[in-house]
């Protein structure tokens, strides 16, 4: 009886595995393998430290991505409680405008930055009209921050949206009668509420940051993101060991920082009750 | 207690309409003695918590509006600046709070220091019997234990009107009865003002010092609790407290005539078909033979203290008659009543 069960079982899950396997798990350990196996042998792995270009790419992704990230986070969580408990003529238009970037692969986002802030961009053209020269930021990290910006926003927009919905407004009330001033109801009751929402959303925005490809690509900036690194490396110069390496680092950092983010948001959600 | 005097209360002409255009309080006036716990009672959408709201300073009145706690005009004064304490329904506690934090926040607000913060939170563990439970989360209590939590931390800051907006409707029957015995007996020993939001009659009465029966965005009476149950204004008052009978009879020759007798009625005016009402325990049940009106009894219902009868053929319609008795009556029993012509009532609506 209890083997015909778990034969079931194992029916069950078996196109999982089977999919799991194929498309994940094989390149994967197949990627580990390459990483180790060019002429630098494991030292591929240790280059992306000892090696300064490349270790100057994993350090401005790291800071590109945690900026972004605390930006968006500061950004999108005002606006998504705004939203959530503010209604106005045009709410619904605004709401899928808002969340209309995750539709456009990554080189649009890029041209769009071009276009507003690129050498013939209207942030360029405005600037020169008033007399203070063109401003043009679109090639360097700024440029690179508005984009991942514009696509990280709805990321964490809906995410705040629905657990602002669950706040009960009484909380708020609460604290407002025992003395508390707007800043205060905000440290001391808001934030916490949405803790395990900004946790989750705040993960998922660093890992999207983190391999982001197409603005970066579309971008050209003069600071080279990883992916943009593992490419070149990969295409132009068919140094495929050591790309392999650079993708198993800028994949071990992302899952261990969604790992991390998943225990966090799992505590703070239980203390929440 | 101490004998200190709580916060006298008064609103003026305070009306709220909302952005939408909903009117959900027309211009009220009122005035809450210092010490006084006051019922706002009534249906839900009658205003009573708007009414609550404007006090505590959660929602502003109207224009022309004003609200003053002593002799201080706090109309313009947000809710953090009037030191009111609220309790709510949903007890509203800080999940990410422990019991004893919750209870001391208003304190840490305040610039307490931290020791006399402890000393107060001990202070109001006992005063709510729930000591031992200064260290647990808010989700390891039970819905009684948050309400005393919630009172606890509203009563820590002393503040100047305890506000409490239906404080045991998410609560089981027999939890509710205790609690309110133990809010009543707190409020009045804290020597508190109070306003207390319920749309339970009987909370209303058990609690009240006075009740303010609300109707349609309007106080429609206040008084004690035995003035609005023996002396209700209007039909919907005399309705929403209590089982009310409401018959038609004639008034002759100092009489009122019913369809199963006459009540001796001698100081009444005028004459006519007239609609009078009476309580259910204000028929007594009396000897057959003497009894000025006579029914049937259409059903009983055994309530245990006491047991309630359906009588028809008293009045055009059929009556509820209550008895402590301890007897049982059968279906289809005749039976004589009397009622006292003071607990007769004429309306004018």
């Amino acid at each position: 009886m209890r083997g015909r069960e778990n034969r079931f079982l194992l029916l069950m899950v078996a196109p999982a595995i089977v999919v799991g396997a194929a498309f994940f798990l094989l390149p994967l350990a197949r990627l580990a393998v390459v990483g180790a196996t060019g002429k630098l042998g494991f030292a591929a792995y240790t280059a992306v430290v000892t090696n300064p270009q490349y270790f100057q790419a994993l350090a401005s992704t790291i800071v590109l991505s945690v900026t972004v990230t605390v930006a968006t986070l500061v950004i999108a969580g005002i606006a998504g409680v705004f939203l959530e408990r503010n209604h106005f003529l045009g709410r619904e238009a605004l709401i899928s405008m808002l969340t209309l970037p995750l539709a456009f692969p990554g080189v649009v986002v890029g041209f769009m930055v071009i276009m507003l802030a690129g050498r013939t961009g209207l942030i360029g053209e405005i600037t020169s009209t008033f007399g203070a020269g063109r401003l043009v930021f679109a090639y360097s990290i700024a440029g690179l921050f508005t984009g991942y910006i514009y696509f990280s926003i709805p990321r964490v927009i809906l995410t705040i949206m629905a657990a602002a919905e669950k706040l009960d407004p009484a909380l708020e009330e609460a604290a407002k009668s025992l003395g508390a001033n707007p800043w205060r109801v905000i440290v001391d009751v808001i934030l916490p509420a949405l803790k395990p929402a900004l946790i989750a959303s705040g993960a998922i925005c660093f890992a999207t940051s983190m391999g982001a490809f197409g603005t970066a690509f579309t971008l050209a900036t003069d600071i080279k993101v990883l992916p943009i690194v593992i490419y070149t490396e990969f295409t132009l110069l068919a140094n495929i060991a050591l790309a392999a390496a650079l993708s198993m680092v800028l994949g071990v950092i992302t899952w261990a920082t969604l790992a991390l983010s998943r225990v966090a948001a799992g505590a703070t959600a239980a203390a929440a009750g | 207690m101490n004998g200190k005097v709580g916060t006298a209360i008064r609103l003026v002409d305070c009306a709220k309409t909302f952005p939408n255009g909903t009117r959900a309080l027309d211009k009220t006036s009122l005035e809450m003695r210092g010490g006084e716990t006051i019922v706002f009672l009534g249906p839900s959408g009658c205003g009573k918590t708007t009414l609550l709201r404007v006090i505590a300073g959660l929602e502003s009145p109207d224009e022309g509006g004003r609200v003053y706690f002593d002799d201080e005009d706090v109309t313009s004064q947000p809710i953090e600046h009037r030191n009111v304490g609220m309790v709510f329904q949903s007890y509203a506690l800080f999940p990410n709070m422990n019991v004893g934090d919750n209870i001391a926040y208003g304190l840490k607000v305040h610039g307490v220091a931290p020791d006399k913060r402890a000393k107060r939170v001990d202070e109001m563990l006992r005063m709510m019997q729930i000591s031992e439970l200064r260290e647990r989360r808010i989700t390891e209590l039970s819905g009684g234990q948050r309400q005393r939590v919630a009172l606890a931390r509203a009563i820590a800051v002393q503040p100047r009107v305890l506000l409490l907006d239906e404080p045991l409707t998410a609560l089981d029957a027999l939890l509710r009865e205790r609690l309110r015995i133990e809010i009543d007996v707190l409020l009045h020993s804290l020597g508190i003002t109070a306003a207390y939001v319920t749309h339970d009659q009987g909370e209303a009465m058990a609690i009240g010092d006075r009740i303010a029966v609300m109707n349609k965005g309007a106080i429609v009476q206040t008084g004690s609790p035995r003035e609005i149950y023996y002396k209700p204004a209007s039909s919907f008052v005399a309705d929403f407290i209590g089982t009310m009978n409401r018959v038609t009879g004639t008034l002759r020759d100092g009489a009122l005539e019913l369809p199963g007798g006459r009540i001796d009625w001698a100081d009444q005016q005028g004459s006519g078909e007239m609609q009078v009402l009476f309580r259910p325990n204000d028929a007594r049940i009396v000897d057959d033979a003497r009894a000025p009106l006579r029914g049937v009894v259409e059903q009983q219902f055994f309530l245990g203290d006491r047991t309630r009868l359906h009588v028809t053929g008293v009045a055009d319609r059929t009556v509820v008659v209550e008895t402590t008795e301890h007897r049982e009556f059968r279906v289809g029993q005749s039976i004589g009543l009397r009622i006292e012509p003071g607990a007769l009532l004429r309306l004018r609506d």
